[in-house]
């Protein structure tokens, strides 16, 4: 029977920025999980978890042998670290707001 | 000489820590060490430093840090390779030898790296295209303007017998291609094998984030002796594999995950990863555990290198005010989402304020002003920090003294105060043909 696991129990990320473009890359503790992950983490999943924080584009970039994915945000940091308001300018504490979004494994 | 390159990573940022690399320098039988401290920002107010004092500009650890290793490293051999320098890497160079004059250094050889600052060739019409304007659409002063130098820039230095190596906007991963190029002896246009350079390059570049820093989250990556974590040392052969570990004795790990999550740190496109020697192919590298904390890479490679160089062009951001008030237990959310109504609106029909301003309640959701993403949660200790970013003193200070004014007059039980304004710069990217940015060596003695 199928359950719901926030990505944190199953995987694991780091958030970096360069301007205004934010990635996350997203790798999987247990190969197994691999497809499972690239089939419900998509661009257009992740966009919708982050909301209104992304002006721009969600775009993935897949390394299938590292069972890892990189998520490309653009217009994603309210400007970038010189002209954002936010306290965290850089995004790097995105990764664990990708970890918080749910998924469904066997 | 064997066939193995030890390279160990001293810093990854401006302001990293300075007894990993003493920790390194002293047993990590290294033939290089690297310092990486340059970032946009630091680089800006090296320029505003330089400006207030010509002797200025530079890392202010880089006394601090030589200090401490470069004894070590020259009596051992090992030879040090770092940006500190900054905006200003002629004054570092003249520091260098001011601390081995102290040290009793004698008989030092300070290569410095010229050429990456061209500030001069930026004009007005200078296009900005990633912000799909020019320099002078951006109506502010400029402060600075430096390219991202390579590989290229940096082997002069090495063919000297420096001991130390000094740069400014020396790009983070081609500190380490240049000394793997002088090494091994890979030419210029073997992309393959300096995307493998540049491979090592970016898992080095940043210090303890590949053994353990920046990594633990207790109960789901516990990370042993992380107070103590120690910095990461590069194994490298003539083919570009590398193995990445640390000092056996140092807190910290490197494994598979450590290894991964650095792989694509700041990556966009895997297979293009663009830097000033190489478009770096990362794509189909492999990432292998040989155990007690030792990982391999392999199977990196290159294409062409970029025609032009990146530059990061800064200007005067103006200034960054930030006041912040604490509310605590029951109904501490409304309480500081009163308080932040408050300030903003005396904010704009008192001091006329018409900028921009953000107001984050800490503690729920703060990082994140957009306030629809993820699961909802709300603690009952809440900070109000109100920001904005001003041209003008008198506003920025009226940010302050608008929040600091709630403890009298605002909501019930604000406590906490703190007020801070920070000057602030912003950047922009230019890029310039290769020949209009010639480097050159300045050769010191000690």
């Amino acid at each position: 029977m199928s359950r719901t696991v926030q990505l944190r129990e199953i995987a694991h990320a780091r958030a970096g920025d360069k301007g205004d473009t934010s990635n996350i890359s997203l790798w999987v503790n247990d190969p197994a999980d691999f497809e499972t992950v690239r089939q419900q983490i998509t661009a257009e999943a992740l966009k919708q978890h982050f909301g209104s924080q992304v002006d721009g584009t969600v775009t993935r970039h897949e390394m299938p042998h590292l069972h890892g994915l990189n998520f490309i945000l653009t217009s994603a940091l309210d400007g970038g670290v010189n002209g954002s308001l936010n306290l965290d300018g850089h995004g790097k504490s995105w990764s664990f707001i990708l970890l918080d979004m749910p998924v469904e494994i066997d | 000489m064997t066939s193995t390159f030890r390279i160990g990573g001293g810093a990854g940022f401006s302001a990293d820590r300075l007894d990993p690399a003493v920790d390194l320098a002293r047993d990590g039988a290294l033939d290089a060490l690297v310092f990486e401290c340059v970032g946009e920002r630091t680089l800006a107010f090296g320029h505003r430093d330089r400006r207030a004092d010509p002797a200025k500009g530079y890392n202010s650890l880089l006394e601090t840090r030589l200090r401490a290793v470069w004894p070590l490293t020259a009596a051992s051999g090992c030879r040090i390779v770092t940006n500190m320098g900054a905006a200003n890497p002629v004054a570092a160079g003249r520091a260098a030898q001011g601390v081995a004059r102290n040290a009793g250094l004698d008989g030092q050889i300070v290569a410095v790296v010229l050429g990456d600052d061209v500030t001069d060739r930026i004009t007005p019409d200078t296009p900005l295209p990633h912000s799909g304007c020019t320099v002078g659409d951006i109506d502010r002063t400029l402060i600075g303007a430096n390219a991202y130098i390579g590989a290229d820039a940096i082997l002069p230095a090495l063919e000297t017998d420096a001991s130390l190596v000094i740069g400014g906007r020396l790009a983070d991963p081609s500190m380490f291609l240049a000394l793997l190029r002088h090494r091994f002896g890979w030419s210029a246009d073997d992309w393959p094998l300096l995307g493998a350079g540049i491979l090592t390059g970016h898992l080095m570049e940043c210090g303890a984030q590949i053994t353990g820093g920046y990594f633990a989250d207790p109960g789901h990556k516990d990370v042993p002796d992380l107070a103590f974590v120690g910095y990461p040392i590069a194994e490298v052969t003539a083919d570009g594999t590398v193995t990445i570990t640390k000092l056996p004795q140092a807190g910290g790990m490197v494994t598979m995950a450590t290894v991964k999550e650095q792989l694509l740190y700041e990556v966009h496109d895997p297979a293009r990863y663009l830097t000033p020697d190489v478009t770096a192919d990362f794509s189909a590298v492999q990432v292998i555990d040989q155990g007690a904390d030792r990982v391999g890479l392999r199977d990196a490679s290159g294409t062409a290198r970029p025609e032009t160089l990146k530059v990061t062009v800064a200007f005067d951001g103006g200034l960054l005010a930030e006041g912040e008030i604490s509310y605590a237990g029951r109904g501490a959310v409304d309480r500081a989402r009163l308080a932040a109504e408050i300030t903003e609106t005396r904010l704009r029909r008192v001091h006329g304020v018409t900028e921009d301003l953000r107001c984050d309640l800490i503690g729920v959701r703060s990082l994140h002003a957009h306030a629809d993403y993820g699961s909802e949660r709300a603690d009952t200790d809440v900070r109000l920090r109100v920001a904005g970013r001003f041209r003008d003193r008198e506003r920025a200070e009226a940010v302050l003294w608008e929040v600091e004014s709630l403890l009298c007059a605002g909501p019930a039980g604000g406590g906490g105060f703190r007020g801070r304004i920070t000057p602030s710069i912003v950047t922009h990217d230019a890029f310039l043909p290769r020949a209009d940015v010639p480097t050159r060596v300045e050769v010191l003695r000690t």
